[in-house]
């Protein structure tokens, strides 16, 4: 009896264990592929029946994206559009959101209102103005245009706002008998505990900035303000053929993102977590 | 009066602390609102000259057979991409949750397209799909069934950018579901069991119904997140889209920044917002006959 219940709860497992892997295969196969297409010959990349595996590695076609394409400058426009977005929606955001979560001033609720009616609003509908306000201050072309209007987020400021929340009344009561203004009990007490929601926030701005394409594919054409993604539409307009070369620049592209994926994977899973629970 | 002039310090760092972020939305994102609602009564010419046309931009999106199909391209894809992803992210969740080896392996394999950027993911797929060297149409073969023409055949082509869609956010629900998972009480389960009730009726009874705050959840911002649907189409179809996969705000891409019609493209976008307000009301009136919260 109850070798049979063991019996039925392993092939269970086993079967469980089926499922998933064959999930884990399904997405894992084109990150593989990716990779073993950015080493291939041109020729093996379009052998029929397919090539697996390459001859020999053609770690050249990584060099040839550099050749190609301006895809160091790629890379720092990215990095830093994406770090002073961060930064920027960190510091601009945690302010109001303490304001909006722990002092009460009149007009509170208006203004919370407003900011998050920021957030039905899907993207598009401020495309095109925010294209001419660009436009009328000769910023097209240019970082300035890429990273000022990410600066600010109603999504981020909610999110804040909802982890400062969550702590304690009893921690600023003692601080104002001291004498503490609001500013310093932001910045020495609530700020340091709301870690948590500043990883996570800083980890979605991070994402969304490094794999955004279309506001990029609008404000900036030229090549020295370019980012990765439309660098990679730019790179597939040169190479329709050649999907060596496209791969080895995908490849580049979304390297970064995974290696900061594995290190901070907790925070990213955790912060992913939190906004299905908290919204 | 020390009182007074401490709400008064409050009051004051209070507007201090949400004034960058207010004038920043203000300049960025609610006038433009406006604006977008302005340009869309305007026909737009060269060098960004615009004219008041009244509703002329409103009457063509009542006629465009263009804009017809790529709702329906648009609908299509929300009613095949939103559901199916949610079903297959809430079953690897369940499996997931049942105490498996290698949870952590699993779930970081799983969520690795979420940190990609489509860019690159449909740049591969486009490679996947390809139905000469395609590795797709290559184990199809194996099966001997005939790879379809994926992305270069008007009936398979959406079909293709929705797999990818559905792919790519599996990762992101399944997290989701599987915290809303581990919020669930055993105590449910371990009642269930006294009462002789098997894993399926467990799951109908006890999982899903208190699973519905996070389907809801999931629901909404997926729904709203597919009316947005561009850069899969842009990066594995093309600047010249077939009628057949293109997209509402694709079209409004085209219009907006290719054609430069700026006005017409408005009233796409004052469409689109109509349509995700209409459809997210609906979600929220319908939510209190399906969603229990505890």
């Amino acid at each position: 009896m109850n070798t049979r219940i063991h019996q039925r709860k392993s092939v269970q497992t086993g079967f469980i264990h089926l499922i998933l892997i064959l999930g884990a295969v399904i997405m894992v196969t084109p990150f593989i592929w990716m990779f073993l297409t950015s080493v291939k010959t041109l020729g093996e990349s379009t052998a029929i029946p397919p090539v697996l595996l390459p001859k020999t590695f053609q770690w050249s076609n990584y060099s040839k994206v550099f050749l190609n394409l301006p895809f160091f400058t790629f890379y720092w426009n990215t990095f830093i559009t994406t770090v002073i977005k961060v930064i920027g929606q960190l510091i601009i955001c945690s302010l109001a959101a303490y304001a909006f979560a722990r002092i009460s001033f009149p007009g509170r609720h208006f203004f919370f209102i407003l900011m998050l009616s920021v957030l039905m609003v899907p993207g598009q509908v401020f495309l095109i103005p925010q294209y001419m306000i660009m436009k009328e201050l000769g910023w097209l072309n240019s970082l300035t245009a890429l990273i000022v209007p990410g600066l600010f987020s109603a999504f981020g400021t909610f999110l804040l706002r909802q982890f400062f929340m969550t702590l304690p009344h009893e921690l600023e009561e003692a601080a104002k008998l001291d004498g503490c203004n609001q500013f310093r009990i932001y910045w020495q007490i609530m700020l340091p505990l709301a870690k948590s929601g500043m990883i996570a926030l800083a980890i979605f701005t991070m994402l969304w900035s490094w794999n955004d394409l279309m506001w990029p594919l609008i404000v900036n054409s030229s090549p020295d303000k370019m980012v990765l993604s439309a660098g990679i539409a730019f790179l597939q307009g040169e190479h329709k053929t050649n999907y060596t070369i496209i791969m080895a620049g995908s490849m580049m592209a979304i390297l970064p993102m995974i290696i900061i994926f594995f290190i901070f994977q907790r925070s990213f899973i955790q912060g992913i977590a939190f906004t299905g629970s908290k919204s | 009066m020390r009182f007074n002039s401490k709400r008064l310090s409050d009051w004051k760092w209070a507007y201090i602390m949400i004034m960058p972020l207010m004038l920043g939305l203000l300049v960025f994102y609610m006038w433009p609102v406006f604006q977008t609602f302005y340009f869309s009564f305007t026909e737009w010419g060269a060098f960004g000259k615009y004219t008041w046309t009244g509703l002329a931009n409103y009457k063509m999106l009542f006629t465009d057979k263009e804009l017809l199909q790529a709702i329906r391209n648009t609908s299509i894809y929300i009613i095949l991409a939103v559901p199916i992803g949610i079903i297959l992210s809430i079953l690897l969740a369940v499996l997931l949750n049942q105490q498996v080896k290698g949870l952590s392996i699993y779930r970081t394999l799983y969520f690795l397209p979420v940190v990609t950027m489509p860019a690159a993911i449909a740049m591969v797929w486009k490679w996947l799909y390809n139905s000469d060297f395609g590795l797709i149409n290559y184990v199809l073969g194996l099966l001997s069934i005939p790879g379809p023409h994926w992305l270069t055949d008007n009936r398979t082509a959406l079909l293709s950018i929705i797999i990818v869609a559905i792919w790519c956010s599996i990762g992101s629900h399944m997290i989701i579901f599987l915290s809303g998972l581990q919020g669930i009480s055993s105590s449910y389960y371990e009642a269930a069991s006294i009462d002789g009730a098997g894993p399926v009726t467990k799951f109908m009874r006890i999982t899903i119904p208190l699973l519905t705050p996070t389907i809801f959840f999931v629901l909404v911002t997926s729904l709203i997140g597919a009316f947005q649907v561009f850069d899969f189409i842009y990066m594995m179809v093309g600047d010249i889209v077939m009628e057949s996969t293109q997209s509402i705000v694709f079209l409004y891409y085209k219009y907006g920044f290719l054609k430069n019609n700026k006005g017409y493209a408005s009233s796409i976008a004052v469409l689109l917002f109509t349509i995700i307000m209409i459809i997210t009301y609906i979600q929220m009136k319908i939510q209190k006959k399906w969603v229990h919260y505890e």
